[in-house]
């Protein structure tokens, strides 16, 4: 078997263990403290971890350089981050719900890492630096860690809010689980089209240039002012406006409307099964866990994730960028959206110090510290243009 | 200044909420930390006297308070996240891709996002990171922090120096962890006291009253951090002066030498040759990514070359005496350093060539080659011997070809050899007279139409040029010692904690036991769970519960 190979099954097998210890720490939820079924989800975390692990080593080794370049090795690092910093934390506090929430947010952030191209690729000259290998895996960490703040936010809420009528924190809360949902959504439906193989080719003009697009998903969207390349391709219901460029623009918009398209379909089956809201569903079940200790866990992964957080994305960051481009700090987005976790959560550990913002507030908070964590991944390679876009 | 005598003897300063040595509530001060709502005291600063609460009359005091306020922190804090959002919207100024059709700021944002994106522009937010406003709010924060700091640090300290383990019962029951136990001895007083010690707390006594402390230098850790953002803020600032920030960029043509621009004249750069290297597209790893990309992938950007140093003095018109410093290889990520001046390796452009090989051979067959020879346009010699009776003359040069519109007469732009053409006369031993022809690129041109030879170009070799930006920065050191001591503020105040256990006998043995930390009450608890463990003292209950 090549390295290659050893390195992938091994990632398959982290994912697998991830599924199996979350359904272990589901099971904690009806027994009692320092169940057997906590020792076996924590141990079949910590195996799991072992063999991402190996995935990563394996992969590091055949690439001869460190796995974080792209798009598909970042995603899954951060995803493995995240197993990490909840195991340090289980470890801390022995919350075991924190797993049933923490692992499955780590296995949507792999099954969504895995849905981009996953050749091994070269590493182009700016990106030779150990910088760049010390620099990505602290920011992955931290960001890893401030995530835990989130699970347990998230937790927080669904226990706390008061789901029996219907308000605008409820509401808040069911977007939050829905977008959870549409990150399955995307997974789902890349595999399905991946399985059928789907491709249909589009050509159409931008900035006077004639550019082609390849579709993997049936084209819902089409270019502007597109033509079809390949024959028998579905006709686009519409077309992308004039405004939305970038590269591979309108394969974007349309992968993100039927990541929607899936996710809403799956919500609704699962609202249509549990007869009412997913956080109303989920909220007896967190009867037993103690709002105290959640808040003080998702205050704790900030304090924690803060400084590692600030070491990775601004401080080696900036001397990654003194050597590489000369100047270490130039206002790219990716670095300004770095600056932006930071000054959200620098307004987090504030307000909690000074104005009291704790328990709901507090994990409202997390909630947005993590969709500016995500956006930071998710959005600024796939919308907003510079110098650090994996994704192409 | 209007002192306050606490009835345990200490005296506090105007604005104390709580005594400073028993922690005795002050009567008339409650109001300021908010205790006379709430049965918790509020301990944040263990109701030291903070200037900005306790004077508010004249403009300074106003000022001072509205800067050490945390509130106007938070929303600068917001207001520089909200600006800096703002600006990714649409590319900055200096990230106009380099293919736009037009990069005139004027024009590419109206072109590229239409109306939105003249809004974009006409607001300034296409440099929005150099505007007046962004730089103020940077600033206002600035401004806040030393004072916040100040305004916070210097009571605290001097709270946490002055307190006595002997505390007021007032101050011990409406501490957040809190319990009471009747009936313990003072055996049992003195177990807690050893397990304490055991779990490293400094542990003092006053009549039987116990203080048990641990951390106390962590509640250092947010003004050590500020320090370290100060001492960024000011580094930046520095950086605005030409002194301490030095950013010079020169192009260099291989084979050329020159002065690096910024020193004065001081040091020389020789570019020996650019080298640009490509992955192999065949390398196993590599091989599916290379072709689904389907373009070269480039694997290194280097320029070797030679700093040299002036020595001596120079007489004015003579060329300087140049003594050599060393070779350098000049990478991506590998500068080159000399003399306290950085060099990097940034851009490479290719307009010029370095030499061209010419065959010549029978105009009718492209086969039947005479000779070859290599024009080295560093050197153009004026004829060039092809052996066996063949030689081929240099009549005219034109390193960087044109046609003048005017006089239809061939010039050159420049001596650079951009876009060479020659006019060449061919002798060949069996033909009588020289014949002339013009060859230049995509151009051969035989000037009498009876020629019987032709001349090619076999193959070429570019001359390169390196792009290499020269950085002289002295606020380098100071950037990495405020990131250092901001990084040591953080993890002191964030990985340790400041907390506090006390032990208040009564007198009908009866012990009251308090607990204070100033985050991760999870630790807290644990601490003394394991002080009091065989004992009959009962565990704190917290006291405040979340709403
Ligand atoms: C981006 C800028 C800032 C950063 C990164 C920063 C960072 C921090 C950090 C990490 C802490 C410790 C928090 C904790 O222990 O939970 C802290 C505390 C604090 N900061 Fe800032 N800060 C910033 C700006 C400000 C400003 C503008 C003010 C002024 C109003 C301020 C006032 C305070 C205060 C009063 C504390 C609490 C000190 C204490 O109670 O012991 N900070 N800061």
């Amino acid at each position: 078997m090549s390295l290659i190979s050893v390195s992938s099954t091994m990632l398959y097998t982290a994912f697998v263990l991830y599924i199996i210890a979350t359904a272990f720490f589901g099971a904690t939820i009806k027994a009692k403290k320092n169940s057997v079924s906590a020792k076996i989800g924590i141990t079949l975390t910590i195996i799991g971890f072992a063999a991402q692990l190996v995935y990563f080593i394996t992969r590091w080794i055949a690439s001869g350089h460190i796995p974080v370049s792209n798009m598909f090795e970042f995603v899954t690092f951060f995803g493995m981050a995240l197993v990490f910093a909840f195991i340090i934390l289980y470890f801390i506090y022995k919350l075991t719900v924190l797993g049933l929430f923490a692992l499955p947010v780590a296995i949507i952030v792999i099954a969504y890492a895995s849905m981009f191209p996953r050749e091994i690729a070269p590493l182009v000259p700016s990106l030779q630096s150990h910088w760049l290998y010390i620099h990505v895996t602290t920011v992955a960490l931290g960001e890893g860690i401030l995530s835990i703040s989130f699970v347990a936010g998230l937790i927080y809420l669904i226990r706390q809010i008061d789901q029996s009528v219907r308000s605008k924190r409820t509401t808040w809360l069911e977007i939050t689980l829905f977008t959870l949902f549409v990150f399955i959504g995307f997974s789902v439906i890349s595999v399905i089209f991946n399985i059928s193989g789907y491709n249909a080719e589009f050509k159409y003009v931008e900035n006077e240039q004639e550019v082609t697009v390849a579709y993997h998903m049936p084209p819902l969207i089409g270019p502007n002012n597109g033509e079809e390349i390949t024959k028998n391709a579905m006709t686009p219901w519409v077309e992308l406006p004039q405004w939305m460029r970038g590269k591979d623009a309108p394969r974007k918009a349309n992968t993100i409307v039927w990541s929607l398209f899936t996710g809403a379909i799956i919500y609704l089956l699962t609202r249509l099964i549990l007869r009412k809201r997913v956080g109303a569903a989920l909220q007896p079940l967190m009867r037993k866990v103690s709002p105290d200790m959640l808040d003080e866990i998702s205050y704790r992964s900030v304090a924690i994730g803060f400084p590692v957080f600030t070491l990775g994305g601004l401080i080696f960051a900036a001397i990654w960028a003194q050597i590489a481009w000369n100047r270490f700090w130039g206002w790219d987005p990716k670095e300004v959206w770095a600056l932006i976790t930071w000054l959200f959560y620098a307004a987090f550990l504030h307000l909690r110090l000074s104005r009291g913002w704790h328990g709901e507030k507090s994990a409202w908070l997390s909630l947005g510290g993590f969709a500016i964590i995500m956006f930071n991944l998710v959005g600024v390679n796939l919308i907003l243009a510079g110098m650090h876009s994996y994704a192409s | 200044m209007n002192n306050i005598k606490c009835e345990c003897g200490h005296v506090n300063p105007e604005g104390t909420v709580l005594c400073e040595a028993c922690g005795k509530p002050i009567e008339k001060n409650q109001h300021i930390d908010g205790n006379d709502k709430k049965k918790l005291l509020n301990m944040r600063y263990d109701g030291s006297a903070r200037r900005s609460q306790t004077y508010n009359k004249s403009i300074i005091d106003k000022i001072w308070s509205f800067f050490s306020s945390v509130k106007v922190g938070v929303w600068l804090i917001v207001i520089a996240l909200v600006a800096s959002a703002i600006g990714t919207i649409y590319p900055q100024e200096a990230y106009i891709p380099s293919d736009a059709p037009d990069r005139d700021p004027a024009v590419f944002y109206e072109d590229a996002y239409g109306l939105p994106g003249k809004i974009f522009y006409q607001l300034g937010f296409h440099n929005l990171y150099s505007s007046w406003w962004y730089l103020l709010i940077i600033s206002l924060i600035g401004v806040s922090l030393v004072i916040c700091s100040l305004d916070r640090f210097v009571p605290l300290h001097r709270a946490l120096k002055m307190q006595k383990p002997k505390r007021h019962e007032t101050f011990i029951n409406r501490q957040r962890f809190y319990s009471e136990t009747e009936n313990v001895t003072d055996e049992e007083r003195e177990t807690i006291k050893q397990n304490l010690k055991k779990q490293r707390y400094r542990v003092s006594e006053q009549d039987g009253h116990i203080l048990a402390e641990k951390g106390r230098f962590s509640r250092w850790g947010p003004y050590v951090n500020h320090i370290g953002l100060i001492i960024i803020l000011i580094a930046a600032l520095l950086r605005t002066t030409p002194w301490f920030y030095l950013d010079e960029y020169m192009w260099v043509r291989e084979g050329e030498q020159k002065v690096v621009p910024g020193t004065n004249g001081e040091y020389y750069i020789k570019n020996n040759n650019f080298i640009m290297e490509l992955y192999d597209k065949n390398d196993k790893r590599f091989q599916a990514a290379l072709k689904k990309k389907g373009e070269d992938v480039p694997s290194n950007f280097q320029t070797n070359a030679t700093i040299y140093k002036k020595s001596g003095d120079t007489v004015a018109g003579a060329p300087p005496k140049l003594e050599k410093v060393k070779d350098v290889s000049i990478r991506l990520n590998h500068p080159a350093k000399f003399g306290g001046y950085t060099v990097y390796q940034s851009g490479y452009q290719q307009n010029e060539f370095k030499s061209m090989t010419f065959n010549l051979h029978e105009k009718n067959d492209p086969k039947k080659v005479a000779g070859t020879f290599k024009v080295d346009f560093g050197n153009v010699k004026s004829s060039y011997d092809l052996g066996n009776g063949y030689k081929v003359n240099v009549e005219n040069y034109y390193p960087e070809y044109y046609l003048d519109e005017e006089d239809k007469i061939p010039r050159s732009k420049s001596k650079y050899a951009r876009f060479p053409a020659f006019v060449f006369s061919v002798t060949a031993p069996d033909r009588k007279k020289p014949e002339m022809s013009f060859v230049g690129i995509g151009k051969n041109i035989d000037a009498t139409g009876k020629n019987k030879y032709k001349l090619g170009v076999e193959k070429y070799e570019p001359l390169y040029a390196s792009g290499l930006p020269v950085k002289r920065d002295y606020t380098l050191p100071i950037f990495a010692i405020g990131a250092i001591i901001f990084m040591i503020g953080v993890i002191q105040g964030m990985y340790w904690q400041h907390r506090r256990i006390w032990l208040h006998p009564k007198k009908d043995s009866t012990l009251l036991l308090a607990g204070h930390t100033n985050k991760n009450w999870h630790g807290l608890r644990r601490d003394i769970e394991k002080a009091i463990s065989n004992t009959s003292v009962k565990i704190v209950e917290d006291q405040q519960e979340l709403e």
